[in-house]
């Protein structure tokens, strides 16, 4: 596509074609292509040729999963229940879609309107996060056609598991209310979204408190097990304040990765006000990290005080333990640190590939590679990572569909004032 | 009449508060407070130096269960050297009880064997962990659990600091957890021991109320000075078990975990219990207040020009 807009394509900006008709839905969906020039660029794109080679490997052994269950495809055991589905697609996806309640607040909240060029790609992006968490989930569950029991039939409110299943429920209806505007341009309801921007605040201020908890209650699902995950990513006071602080850098150096991404692969969909104003607001967001970075810093190291688990820093989980903070943490921060004094853009960036790599780490090695510390030492089924990839392939699919389509990386025509 | 100036006003104010304070952290202490077991609940006292290992307590649960006959007989002894990722055998989807052999040196007896089976915890973190409420503590003492409604999350694997739970993994239609439940719907429910227990030749464990074993318990150690270790296992940890052991070795020598502490595992989970109310209450209000904070000056700004 970036090719042809050089060619001097138009993609769809508003409700009318330059002939002065209307574009129909399917002519949208096509993004303003016959159906033959919208095959011709599918196939002339490498990514999509990765996708297929995906989907032909990965479509069976999901199928396979339901089929034959989960003994088939993990290598879940009694004393390892929870594999990489949850380690990867519910404890990384979820906090790296922070970025939702983040930028909500930032705009409708603190009334940063600057960031509004970039506040509909922070909520899409924590909506889809939220959602492939739930898919990650369904794909986990022994018993998926029960996910509705802890809502309706059989209710444990004690549970911590409880409060994650109401609240990000509640917290995904919330987002799709928040991005009901996008959708309602480019559809052309303007009633819709008249509606959403009578409640905005009350959505803005209910994604905050939903998004503290339950970001909060991942990390406290780990309470459960205190003497299961290695003491160093533990801590009884301090799982759940851990879990929300590194969940806030967390989304905002993701949607530094994702405005990246969109920059160089969705360059034809990005308007001008968002390409000239990227830059800055990357830097914005890296300030906004770095803050919630060296927050997060100061916490860990309190938790191993409080807990006293200084020794354990100088076996060999504590050498992986640095490295991760390493890596993830101090890396990053100085990176933004950097960013921000020299109001380099770049170093933004490099700083957000490594905090998002940094906080998948974390997650991993709380949920799967620290866990049993005493036991042994757990590695996924081939069929486990497949399964992983293609489901996250598909979430990408969807993401780039969005993306092509809805008013988030540019401004409605109707719209501009 | 006496006059309310601001002075008084502000002190009245302040021993109300006061006041409520601290009926407040009364009422929250009583609410947190652990829920210790129920009264007549039954349990089992495990005396490990009278075990020699034959195995017949498994094959009874076997039977008692209805669980799949195993690849080896109950009578074959190799399986006390059967090591699975550097651990010894544990509890399965077909085996909610088996025994372990633990070589302890200078040991006069030779050899101690250990049974395991769920523990029947007073505060279950099975229970406590469980989001649709599948397990029940019931007042007989036995943590049952109801596959009908378990969705199938896992997460009371996760928080069993026994490692008892199994889960059949192979299922992909009717997947559940399973685990010992001392018997509950066909003998324990009738006043009648588990099966295990009535199985043993060698009497090992004695079935009765939990409070009358630990007095039991404790005569034994008395009675026989220098022959146990002065513990019982299960008496106190994570808030008390229904089943319970005597050892003449050193626990953590025969296999127990002996860094669990004294707190039911949801005493971890509380720290985080406790800030939910808050948060509902307090941010709803403190982040509308900085909403209006922020955006005074452009309130302001529309109010003059609606008034210009």
């Amino acid at each position: 596509m970036n090719r042809l807009v050089g060619r001097g394509f138009q993609p769809i900006t508003s409700h009318v074609k330059p002939d002065g008709t209307r574009w129909s839905v399917k002519e949208k969906l096509l993004l303003g292509l016959t159906p033959k020039e919208y095959m011709a660029v599918q196939m002339r794109n490498p990514f999509n040729w990765l996708l297929w080679i995906i989907y032909a490997i990965g479509l069976p052994v999901l199928v396979g999963r339901f089929i034959f269950g989960l003994g088939w495809a993990t290598h879940g055991s009694y004393d390892y229940p929870w594999g990489l589905f949850l380690a990867w697609g519910l404890f990384t996806m979820v906090p790296l879609s922070a970025s939702g309640f983040m930028m909500g607040t930032t705009v409708e909240l603190f009334g940063r309107k600057d960031f509004k060029p970039i506040e509909r790609l922070g909520l899409l992006n924590g909506l889809l996060g939220y959602f492939f968490a739930v898919m990650f989930l369904q794909v986990d569950l022994g018993q998926p056609w029960r996910l509705i029991y802890p809502m309706f039939v059989s209710l444990g409110p004690a549970a911590v598991l409880f409060l994650v299943a109401w609240h990000v429920a509640t917290y995904l209806s919330c987002q799709v209310a928040e991005l009901v505007p996008a959708y309602a341009e480019w559809m052309g309801l303007p009633k819709a979204k008249k509606a959403i921007k009578s409640m905005v605040l009350g959505l803005t201020v209910a994604g905050i408190i939903l998004s503290t908890l339950h970001q909060g209650a991942l990390g406290a699902l780990f309470t459960y097990a205190p003497g299961k995950v290695h003491p160093l990513w533990y801590s009884s006071p301090f799982q759940w304040f851990h879990f929300l602080v590194s969940a806030i850098f967390a989304g905002l150096s993701m949607l530094i990765v994702v405005s990246t991404l969109s920059k160089w692969f969705l360059r034809w969909r990005c308007d001008d006000n968002f390409k000239q104003s990227l830059d800055n607001l990357t830097v914005g967001l890296a300030k906004g990290a770095s803050l919630a970075l060296i927050t997060y810093l100061v916490i860990k190291v309190i938790g191993i005080a409080h807990d006293n688990d200084w020794e354990y820093l100088f076996s060999g989980w504590g050498q992986w333990f640095l490295l991760e903070m390493a890596v993830g943490v101090i890396g990053p921060l100085v990176l933004y640190t950097m960013a921000v004094r020299n109001d380099s853009a770049k170093l933004a960036r490099f700083g957000a590939f490594m905090a998002v790599f940094g906080i998948a780490l974390n997650r991993l090695n709380t949920a799967l590679i620290t866990f049993n510390w005493k036991l042994y030492q757990e590695i996924p089924h081939w069929r486990e990572v497949v399964i992983v990839i293609t489901v996250y392939a598909t979430y990408i699919v969807v993401y780039r569909a969005i993306l092509a389509r809805l008013p988030i990386l540019y401004t409605w025509k109707e719209e501009r004032n | 009449m006496k006059k309310i100036d601001r002075r008084n006003f502000l002190k009245g104010g302040l021993a109300g508060g006061a006041a409520l304070a601290a009926t407040g952290t009364a009422a929250t202490a009583k609410a947190a407070g652990t829920f210790g077991g129920y009264p007549d609940s039954m349990g089992v006292l495990v005396d490990l130096t009278k075990c020699v290992g034959c195995r017949t307590c498994e094959a009874a649960c076997n039977k008692e269960q209805g669980l799949p006959e195993p690849e080896k007989p109950f009578n074959d002894t190799s399986v006390f050297d059967e090591v699975l990722h550097g651990q010894k055998r544990r509890t399965t989807e077909k085996a909610y009880t088996v025994v372990n052999r633990y070589d302890v040196a200078d040991r006069e007896g030779g050899p101690v064997y250990r049974k395991i089976q769920c523990n029947h915890c007073q505060e279950p973190a099975c229970l406590t962990s469980c989001f649709v409420n599948a397990y029940t503590k019931t007042p007989e003492g036995a943590v049952v659990y109801d596959p009908k409604v378990c969705v199938g999350c896992r997460t009371c694997m996760v928080a069993c600091p026994f490692y008892i739970p199994a889960y059949s993994f192979s299922s992909a239609i009717d997947p559940v957890v399973k685990k010992c439940i001392m018997c509950y719907d066909t003998r324990l429910k009738f006043g009648r021991p588990p099966a295990c227990v009535e199985a043993c030749p060698q009497e090992v464990m004695v079935f009765g109320k939990r409070k009358d074993l630990i007095k039991l318990a404790h005569q034994r150690i008395q009675e026989n000075p220098g022959k146990y270790v002065d513990h019982i296992y299960g008496e106190k940890e994570v808030g008390g078990t229904s089943w319970m052991y005597l050892s003449d070795v050193p626990f953590d020598k025969v296999g127990f975990d002996t860094h669990l502490g004294n707190e039911p595992i949801i005493s971890y989970v509380k720290e985080f219990l406790t800030i939910v109310p808050m948060v509902l209450t307090i941010w709803p209000a403190l982040f509308t207040g900085i909403h209006l904070l922020s955006n005074r000056k452009e309130a302001k700004k529309k109010e003059e020009e609606s008034k210009g």
